[in-house]
């Protein structure tokens, strides 16, 4: 292996129905960068990410993730080999505790019977604590329900969830949509501290000042195809803009 | 300080009447303790023994569809068919057992096996199909029913001589054992849906489906458990009041399916999903029973049950909603 590359994707297709929405797409995330993945509207960053992250298959084309040939079936297998996905619709469910959210689909159990068994609250509620201290956010208690905070609050959940399960990869869908310029602040600071962790991470954003300031690589794409992948030291902000247009 | 230390000491877990209220089921339970107090004071015979013994003998059969309708909607869910099931379920039994002779208990688990199948059914057409319950479920009301009728022909036949009506209905004295069934019944689904993984899928299904699904949840399998469930329970329910009145008629559990659902509704369960608890649909079964016993204790006509049980759906729903917006409110001011 030439470089840490923690993912590696070769020649992705996708059609839905006559419509293509990825052609012949390949790129590498070397291990613990901030890869940038921009461009306009329809020009299939969604469809790539919903590849990356389990939700769909490709119709062609090969997937190496920490140097294996992967076949990714649904995101709770993406979830297990550590590529968490933060959506920008927020995946918690808003009428449940922020400890909850953080364990949903993963329950911590007293003991299990085939799989279910009675949750353990207490373990829960101290490690959701934990992560949520981790990330230096202020959030009264594990019990407050999601719908009580607010929108940068709950990306800070997501990442933490993310954390806590030691992800390797986490693939960020437009994180900033609905969030005020303090709270995307904020966020953008985190995800470049994960790169120092060692963490890697795909962000997508059709706002390029949000991805340019932390993105190590920077890729394009327009038309479900993949124009430009450059490192960040060898363009400029126009340059990229000018690729979108 | 240490991050428990930082969680034994916020606000949040000192005791505070706005977050008791908070609770869907409690303006629930305070209109509970009104009504019983309220017909004991008009009839002084509301809360006695004998009067006691009639509301413990009707609650088991419509709570245990009730819980079950609870389950499906927490899950985002409805069933309409609940009453239907209710009657075709103890119709096979009776089919089965006095019409073809087959052992009873072989009958009676054929039966439920059927309900659980037509659950399966409503389930399987919902998500398969991608059609609202709603409509799905209206669809299982007049076929179950129908068939109901169909299967028992014109005139009913008695039940048979070694049905084990005490094993359902045995009757002892204030109670009958259906009441024991209801409160096992209770027991495990609370447990299941409040303290266990499973629960939590119920929830999170109900509650945000795609995040659900996207944090691998098998929602379908969720979902598709709690129509059978529902079904289940409502054809047990069936079962348990045919034994007790030994009337097997096809015609028994007309309009169920709504006070199933006003009971449910009464005790806080959304109809949107992802909100409600066991207990809730416990006091929305007493509540619904003891108004419509407690007219008739009245010597007021029993027409007007149902213009009680749809005031009081309003005002739970409206009481709920006003409750939990200050609730919330007055959190944020605290803290």
């Amino acid at each position: 292996m030439t470089a840490n590359y923690i993912m590696r994707a070769r020649n992705l297709e996708k059609w839905y129905g006559p419509v293509q929405a990825i052609r012949e797409v390949s790129f590498d995330v070397p291990g613990s960068q901030v890869i940038g993945l921009v461009g306009d509207n329809g020009a299939g960053k969604s469809s790539l990410i919903k590849i990356l992250s389990g939700a769909h298959r490709p119709d062609s084309g090969d997937i190496e993730f920490e140097g294996k040939p992967i076949q990714l079936r649904s995101t709770k297998e993406a979830m297990s080999l550590g590529i968490e996905t933060i959506y920008q619709y927020n995946a918690m469910i808003p009428q449940m505790s922020i400890a909850r959210n953080i364990f949903i689909g993963r329950e911590l159990l007293k003991f299990n019977i085939g799989g279910y068994g009675p949750l353990d609250f207490e373990k829960m509620n101290e490690e959701a604590m934990d992560a949520i201290a981790d990330l230096k956010l202020h959030l009264r208690s594990p019990d407050t329900p999601v719908s009580e905070l607010s929108g940068g609050e709950r990306q800070g959940v997501v990442i933490a969830r993310a954390m806590h399960f030691k992800s390797k990869l986490l693939i960020l869908d437009e994180p900033t949509n609905h969030l005020s310029l303090k709270e995307t602040d904020r966020l953008l600071e985190l995800v470049s501290s994960l790169g120092k962790q060692g963490i890697a991470s795909i962000f997508i954003s059709h706002n390029l000042h949000h991805i340019y300031p932390i993105a190590d690589r920077i890729v394009v794409m327009a038309r479900g195809k993949k124009i430009a992948d450059v490192s960040k030291a060898d363009t400029t902000i126009t340059e990229i803009s000018n690729l979108i247009m | 300080m240490s991050v428990s230390k930082v969680i034994m000491n916020s606000p949040q877990r000192r005791f505070s009447t706005a977050n008791l209220f908070a609770k869907p089921e409690a303006s629930a339970f305070a209109m509970l303790v009104i009504v019983l107090l309220g017909f004991e004071l008009w009839t002084g015979i509301f809360l006695s023994p004998m009067n006691g013994k009639i509301l413990l003998t009707v609650i088991p059969e419509l709570g245990i569809v009730a819980l079950g309708v609870t389950v499906l909607m927490i899950a985002g869910e409805f069933d309409l068919s609940v009453g239907s099931v209710f009657a075709l379920t103890p119709m096979l039994m009776q089919v089965l057992s006095v019409y073809y002779d087959i052992n009873i208990w072989v009958s009676i688990i054929v039966a439920l096996a059927i309900a659980v199948l037509i659950g399966y059914v409503n389930g399987a057409v919902t998500i398969g199909l991608r059609i609202p319950s709603f409509i799905a479920t209206l669809g299982m009301l007049f076929v179950a029913r129908s068939i109901a009728i169909v299967v028992v022909g014109g005139t009913p036949r008695p039940m048979s001589p070694d049905t084990p009506t005490a094993f359902f209905a045995y009757d002892f004295g204030m109670f009958r054992s259906s009441l024991l069934w209801y409160i096992a019944l209770l027991a495990v689904v609370g447990y299941v849906l409040h303290r266990t993984n499973a629960g939590n899928w119920l929830f999170a299904t109900g509650g945000q489906p795609q995040a659900a699904k996207d944090l691998g949840i098998n929602t379908r399998r969720v979902k598709l458990s709690a129509f059978m469930l529902c079904s289940f329970l409502a054809g047990l329910a069936g079962i348990i009041q045919v034994m007790r009145t030994r009337a097997p008629l096809p015609s028994i559990g007309g309009g169920l399916e709504l006070e199933a659902i006003a009971a449910a509704v009464i005790g806080g369960t959304a109809l949107t999903g992802g909100v409600g608890s066991v207990i809730g649909c416990l006091i929305g079964t007493i509540l619904i029973r003891s108004i419509d016993n407690g007219l008739v204790m009245s010597r007021v006509s029993a027409e007007w049950f149902r213009t009680a049980l749809g005031v009081m759906i309003v005002l739970s729903v409206v009481l709920n909603v006003y409750v939990q917006r200050f609730a919330v409110h007055g959190r944020h001011k605290e803290s």
